[in-house]
Order: structure tokens, then sequence, then C-alpha cells
């Protein structure tokens, strides 16, 4: 263990950590891709990618391939600089994010006093990367879908921050870990079963996903924010959809459903190592963003600020100060 | 630490040089960039310096939502630089009277700038051991200053509102959707279930629409359908309400 308390040892397992979290990560990204495939083709009674490999299982590898192979195409009158950034900031954001999260006890590359701020502070700066895509793709179609993605994303933001005050009056701690901990015997989907729903559907909007996906309405802007993006650059904004899902995902298990913890406190369960429980969470919460996307009409604009405004704000407002009163009526405040 | 130096030399660079930009860059977009970019170097120094729960309230609040709201507007500005340099040249030397009168306001105020006696030492254990920054800045925010807490929150609670009355007009040509009234609306309402026998088609009669209000209906009227069988020639089609 000598050579690990060097600095250089430190910088290198830094970023040994840093692989350990990023190559399962970008593993989970690509077979997303293959799992929202396949379970739309099952809800809509289809086979789904079934060619190449067994099971269609290397679909995602051929789509790689392909889209590396393909030309890039920067439009005339672009901004070239902020043009190829904006994919890298949507991609890059939602890998750095990953720094904080705990896959098991005390398992974080960061374990940071204000993980819950900084996972907070990372998705509300995703909209950064298609805010600029948008500006920098001078097309009005771009611009328009960037515009509706810039307002529905801060929208959301709001009621997501209070239902995570919620969560936090109950935990007393902004650190990832103890959130988690917190939840020994009961999860926090039980007794805020509301702010829950909330912070899915919530998160749904702040993902761009169906039913609230009007960023990319193809029926009226075309595909929105990135109709300019071809190739390897439009494959970045693809995966980084994805990738800020299982974020998504991820805070969503954190927050709600006991992060790495089994669901039942004996031995069979609690055998079974505490990462492969949470990315059996993620997983899940991620089958209920394809069910979603496989069931429900998308939304109209004014509907969907209606909801974020009028019904989400004041009932997260609403269950933080009754959680705040209840805790402090029945003496359950965590530090008290 | 050597590498608490490098990083803070690094960032206040960064941040210097883009905060350069921001006054120098010929587009508006690229400044409000260059400004989020001074956000974050700002918020990686007070990293540095301990202050974990004000980098993210800064990283939340001005990157997350303040700048996303300028970059809004700047990138819908319609901006014609013939006309901004024109500009320039005419109001140049009132900019650089303000610019004087600030810089002189800054040298007197930072002249005049005695550390109190036991401020450093504060400086020097900045942390206390056992709270975390949250906590330390909950505890003084929430007793001790509560009464100036809650007096900025008013402030801030009225320039809201004071922004929606000045902005809000009803519009009386924007149609809005009553979601409770689509809610409550029953089959009934809409369609009129029928027992017809096998071979006898339905014609429909007029062209669907809600049914009125029911105060509006005088009696229950017939089903507004006309059996069709070949042996007759229809009659002619008249609209039966309903």
């Amino acid at each position: 263990m000598g050579f690990f308390t060097t600095i250089l040892g430190q910088i290198i397992l830094r970023l040994l950590e840093t692989l350990a979290v990023l190559v399962p990560l970008l593993i989970l990204v690509a077979y997303a891709t293959y799992a929202e495939r396949k379970a739309l083709a099952a809800i809509q009674l289809r086979k789904g990618p079934n060619v190449v490999g067994p099971f269609g299982l290397w679909q995602p590898f051929a789509d790689a391939i392909k889209m590396v192979m393909k030309e890039t195409i920067i439009p005339t009158g672009a901004n070239r600089a902020l043009f190829i950034m904006a994919p890298m900031i949507t991609f890059g954001l939602a890998m750095t994010a990953w720094a904080v999260v705990p896959t098991g006890n005390h398992l974080a590359v960061a374990d940071i006093n204000v993980g819950i701020l900084y996972l907070f502070a990372i998705s509300s700066l995703g909209v950064y990367g298609i805010i600029i895509a948008g500006w920098a793709s001078n097309s009005k179609y771009a611009f328009l879908g960037a515009l509706r993605s810039a307002a529905q994303m801060v929208s959301y933001e709001v009621s997501i921050g209070f239902v995570m005050v919620s969560v936090l009056l109950c935990v007393g701690s902004l650190n990832l870990n103890d959130i988690v901990l917190a939840q020994n015997g009961l999860w926090f989907c039980i007794p805020l079963f509301p702010m829950f729903i909330v912070f899915f559907i919530s998160g749904l909007a702040e993902c761009n996903r169906a039913p609230f996906d009007l960023p990319e309405g193809e029926s009226e802007i075309v595909a929105g924010f990135f109709v300019e993006y071809s190739a390897m650059s439009f494959a970045m904004f693809f995966l980084g959809e994805y990738a800020n899902m299982i974020l998504m995902s991820g805070m969503t298990t954190i927050l709600f459903l006991g992060g790495w913890m089994s669901p039942l406190p004996f031995v069979p369960f609690t055998l079974i190592p505490g990462p492969i429980w949470f990315i059996a969470k993620i997983c899940f919460v991620m089958f209920m963003f394809f069910w979603v996307r496989a069931t429900f009409p998308r939304f109209r604009y004014d509907q969907l600020m209606r909801l974020g405004w009028k019904v989400f704000l004041p009932l997260s407002l609403l269950w933080m100060v009754i959680t705040a009163g209840a805790l402090v009526a029945f003496g359950w405040l965590p530090h008290a | 630490m050597i590498f608490d130096q490098i990083f803070f030399y690094l960032f206040s660079a960064v941040l210097v040089a883009a905060a350069v930009m921001v006054v120098t860059s010929r587009n508006p977009v690229h400044s409000v960039l260059f400004l989020i970019l001074c956000f974050f170097n700002a918020a990686a120094l007070f990293l540095i310096a301990g202050a974990e729960f004000l980098a993210m309230i800064l990283l939340i609040v001005y990157i997350g939502a303040v700048a996303v709201l300028f970059l809004f507007v700047v990138m819908m500005l319609d901006i014609d630089f013939s006309q901004l340099r024109a500009g320039v040249q005419r109001y140049a030397p009132i900019g650089a009277v303000i610019g004087v009168i600030l810089l002189l306001e800054l040298v007197l105020v930072v002249g005049g700038w005695r550390f109190s006696a036991s401020a450093p030492a504060l400086r020097l254990n900045p942390a206390v051991a056992g709270i975390s920054n949250t906590d330390a800045l909950g505890r003084v925010l929430y007793t001790q200053y509560a009464f100036l807490f809650e007096t900025a929150a008013l402030v801030l609670m009225v320039a809201m509102i004071g922004a929606i009355v000045l902005t809000h007009r009803d519009r009386r040509r924007s149609r809005y959707q009553n979601i409770a009234e689509q809610i409550a609306r029953q089959p009934a309402d809409t369609m009129t279930m029928l027992d017809l026998p096998i071979g006898v088609g339905v014609k429909q009669l007029g062209i669907l629409r809600p049914k009125p209000k029911l105060a509006a209906l005088p009696a229950p009227a017939e089903a507004p359908v006309q059996l069709a069988s070949d042996h007759r020639v229809p009659e002619p089609i008249t609209r039966v309400e309903g």
C-alpha cells in the first residue's frame, strides 16, 4: 500500500477509481439504447433489434461504428467552436455528475458533504449544452427547440429542488451516503410517496423524455435543438440523453429507493453486493422511463408549463411544509 | 499543500482572463458564456477556500438560473454592430467619467480598509471542527440573523410580485384550457349508444359536437340518428338537435 500514499500513487488511484465508474456507466449507456428499443418493441408487439449478434446484442456497437464512419457536417453560418462544444458539454456533464454518486457504502469517487447540491447543480447545467447547440446551429428550428428546452428545464428544476429539500429535512445531511443510510428500514418512497411521483415526473421533464419531449418535437420542429447535428456530434447528444436518464434514475434511487441497500434486510438478499442492487434499481427506474414513453402522448407546451408551475410547484411546497411540520410536531428531527 | 496554490493561481488567472473577455468580446453571446466561465472559476475558488456550500449555491443560482436567463435574452437580441460602434463614440466621455468615479471610490474604500485585530486569527481557522459548512451557516442564518434573512426574502418576494403585476395582463384573445372541465366530461355528454338490429346501418346527421349544457336543453330529445334500410328511399336529412 506504500505506493498509493505518495502523490503519484494518489493520482493513479483516482484515475483508476474514475475508470471504475465510467466504464460500467458507458456500457450501461450503450445498452440503455438497446434496452429502450427492445422494451418499446415488446410493448408495441414488435421484435426490435434482433439481427446483429445473438438477440441483437451487438446492435449498440454497430450503431456506434456507423456513427463514427459518417461525415460530420457543420452548417454554413454556424458558430464552429460552440457548435462542436455543445454536445461535449451535454455528455461531459452527464459523466461528471457520477463523481459523487455512492454505489455502495462509502463507495463513491468523491464522498463530499454537499453531494446532493452538487448533483442538483450539475443537472441544472445540462441546459447549457442544449441552448448553446440551438444557438450555434444558426437554424430557427434548432433555436426554437433550445428555447423550449431551456424554459422547460428551468421550470421543472424548481419543483425538483423542493422535493430534494423535503428529503433533506428527513435526513439532516446533504451527503448522499447519509441520505441512503437514513433510509435503512424504510425507503423514502413510502413516507414521501407524492414527492416520489413528483420527482419521477419532473425527472422525465428534466431529461426531455416523452411525454415531455417537446424540445425535439419531430412533428413541429423537425428534431429540435440537434437538427443540424450529424455523425459523432449527434451520437454524443443521443448518448448524453441516455446518460442523463441513467443519472436521473440514479438520483431517484438514492433519494427514494434506498440506494445500494437490499429491499429485504435478511440473508439471501443482503449477500448480494450493494453496487448490484444499485444497478438493478437504476434499471427498474429506466424501464419506467421506457414504459412511460411507450404509453403516453406528448404534452402540449402550455399543458407542460401548467403542470410544472401550477401543480407541481404548489404541491411540492405544501408537502415540504407538511414534512417540516410533522418532523417538528412528532420530534422526528434527525439532529434535535 | 503546493497543489492548493497551483490550483488557486490557475483558477484566479482563468477568472480574470474570462472577466476581461466578458467586456472585450464583440459577440454578446460570447460575453455571457465568458461570464459563466467566470462564475465557474469563482465557485472553484470558493471550494479551495473550504466554502463548499457557497460554491454549490453559486453554481445553482448564478449559473443554473441567472445566466440562463441572460443567455435567453441576449440570444434573442438583434444586434446591429455598426450602430453599436456609433454609440460607443458618443457615450465614451460619459462612460469614462463614470469609470473614473468608480475607480476613485474603490481606491477610497480599499485605502481606508483596516483589518480588525481578531480577523487574521479567524481567517486561519475558518472551519469549526465537527460542523459542516452548511450546518454552520444554518446555525447563524436562522437564529442570529433570522430577521435580516427574512427581510431579504420579503424584499425579493415584493420584487417578484412587482414584476408579475407589471408584465401580466389578461389577454382576452388567448384561449385557456379548462382541465377540470375536460376531466369531468362523461361519455354520456358526447355520445349516444344505440342498439340496432343486424343489417341496419346508422347515418350520421349533422356535425358531431359536444352536446350543449344540460341547463340549455329544453327536454330530452330523440337520438340524432335515422335508421337506414335498402327498401326505403332515404328522406332528406334534417339535423335533429340532441
